[in-house]
């Protein structure tokens, strides 16, 4: 995968929070480099100009004194604009999303009408062009949402509600990251943003609200018989079946997402067997416990139910 | 010295046991077509260290499956199947159609693909 450009500061969505920070960041860049060239031609041309009297007083109070109070305070309230922009300007129109970050994973709420949402895992979709409203939270430790390319970090902490807008005017999928350290698999929390044009976005959120398609083979048949015998519905929900577990992530549609376990692997069928036999060997101190019971036939057989939930 | 001819021939065992030692594997075994750059692109796309422990492949530390180390050396491919080029590829492109009870699904792994990782199992 190509890191660099899903999830970097240096290459921000056009239309999204991170561009004017980027900007900020060159200003500084630009400002900093002229200052000390400056710097540098005065030094040199004091070492030139061999001892001569200056008038340090003046020197001071205008190079040491006036000049950064003037630059700073300027780039001071330049920067407070852009942070005031970014979290608090009224965003009329802005799709609502709630995220709550978990150890290690992000569970995803979309507003669908008056029903409770849908719940999702990992991913987030967004129309282009428009603001969306992301509301975050914690049910255990300090976790910060970040993704580079769209926006700052804002925190999740538990028990408080904060508040960030995102929006991208670029169609492309973009990697983000939690931010604070938040345990063990720190490392391995991540997710995506898939921005895409309005209509495909509203046509994904219909397919999420879905429930999910019953086996269409004796395989899938059989996987979907052994999530329950396995007892993988403690703690995952696959809604249109039995299975309403709350603690782990939703996995209605996980066969659609471009990730296993926020990041850690690509979503296959490989890679899906591997996670559920190998978790505490892949993410170890996660709350799955490897699945160490199961036939090679019968962890196929799951893997590709679960992969079948589009 | 007395024992010149002992030392002398010792030493020739030696040398003769180390060629032995890096000759070890089974040079019959090679993939035609296969390229291990690729195959070693290919392992590392499809995230094959989910579930395999693969020297040269980062973060490949999988316990689910056996280690792919030595594979020249492996005599039987899961411990069943002889590990001989054309089950290789049969078996990374489609293992359940080889050994039904495996528990590594079929990849939808391509012949060319197939024959590249092979390549890089063998290198």
């Amino acid at each position: 995968m190509n890191g660099a450009r899903v999830q970097s500061t240096l290459d921000p969505a056009p239309g999204s929070a991170a561009w004017p920070i980027d900007e900020l960041g060159l200003i500084l860049y630009a400002g900093a480099a002229v200052i000390l060239a400056v710097v540098c031609i005065l030094a040199i041309a004091g070492v030139v100009a061999g001892p001569r009297r200056v008038d340090a007083r003046r020197w001071l109070l205008v190079g040491g004194l006036t000049l950064p109070a003037v630059l700073l305070v300027a780039l001071f309230l330049h920067a407070l604009g852009i942070g005031h922009a970014l979290v608090s300007h009224e965003s009329p129109g802005a799709l609502r999303v709630y995220v709550t970050g978990k150890q290690w994973w992000w569970e995803i709420r979309y507003e669908n009408g008056d029903d409770a949402g849908v719940l999702l895992a990992n991913e987030l979709h967004i129309p282009l062009g428009r603001p969306v409203e992301i509301l975050l939270d914690s049910s255990d430790v300090i976790h910060s949402f970040w993704v580079p390319a769209l926006a700052g970090k804002v925190d999740m902490i538990p028990g408080r509600t904060t508040r960030l807008v995102i929006q991208s005017d670029r169609a492309g999928s973009f990697r983000g990251q939690c931010a604070e350290y938040c345990g063990a698999q720190h490392a391995l929390m991540a997710f995506h943003v898939v921005a895409e044009p309005a209509a495909d976005f509203e046509a994904w959120l219909a397919r999420q609200a879905r429930d999910a398609a019953p086996p269409s083979d004796p395989e899938s048949q059989l996987g979907h018989d052994l999530f329950f015998d396995a007892g993988c519905a403690a703690c995952h929900a696959v809604r249109g079946t039995a299975a309403v577990g709350r603690l782990g992530p939703d996995l209605t549609h996980v066969g659609s997402r471009k990730s296993l376990a926020a990041g850690t692997l690509g979503n296959h069928s490989g890679t899906m067997a591997g996670w559920i036999a190998g978790t505490q060997d892949l993410k170890p101190g996660s709350l799955m416990p490897s699945s160490s019971t199961l036939t090679g036939p019968e962890l196929r057989a799951l893997a590709a139910w679960l992969e079948s939930l589009e | 010295m007395p024992n010149r001819a002992a030392r002398l021939s010792c030493a020739i065992t030696i040398v003769i046991a180390l060629c032995g030692c890096a000759r070890s594997g089974r040079n019959e075994l090679s993939v035609p077509g296969g390229d291990a750059g690729r195959g070693r692109a290919a392992l590392i796309a499809l995230e094959c260290g989910a579930c395999h422990r693969i020297p040269g492949i980062p973060g490949a530390r999988g316990t689910v499956g056996p280690p792919l180390d030595g594979f020249r050396e492996r005599v039987y491919i899961a411990g069943r199947h002889p590990n001989v080029p054309d089950r290789l590829v049969e078996w990374i492109r489609d293992a359940p159609s080889v050994d039904p009870a495996t528990a590594m699904p079929d990849l939808d792994v391509s012949e060319s693909e197939g024959r590249d990782i092979a390549a890089y199992l063998y290198r």
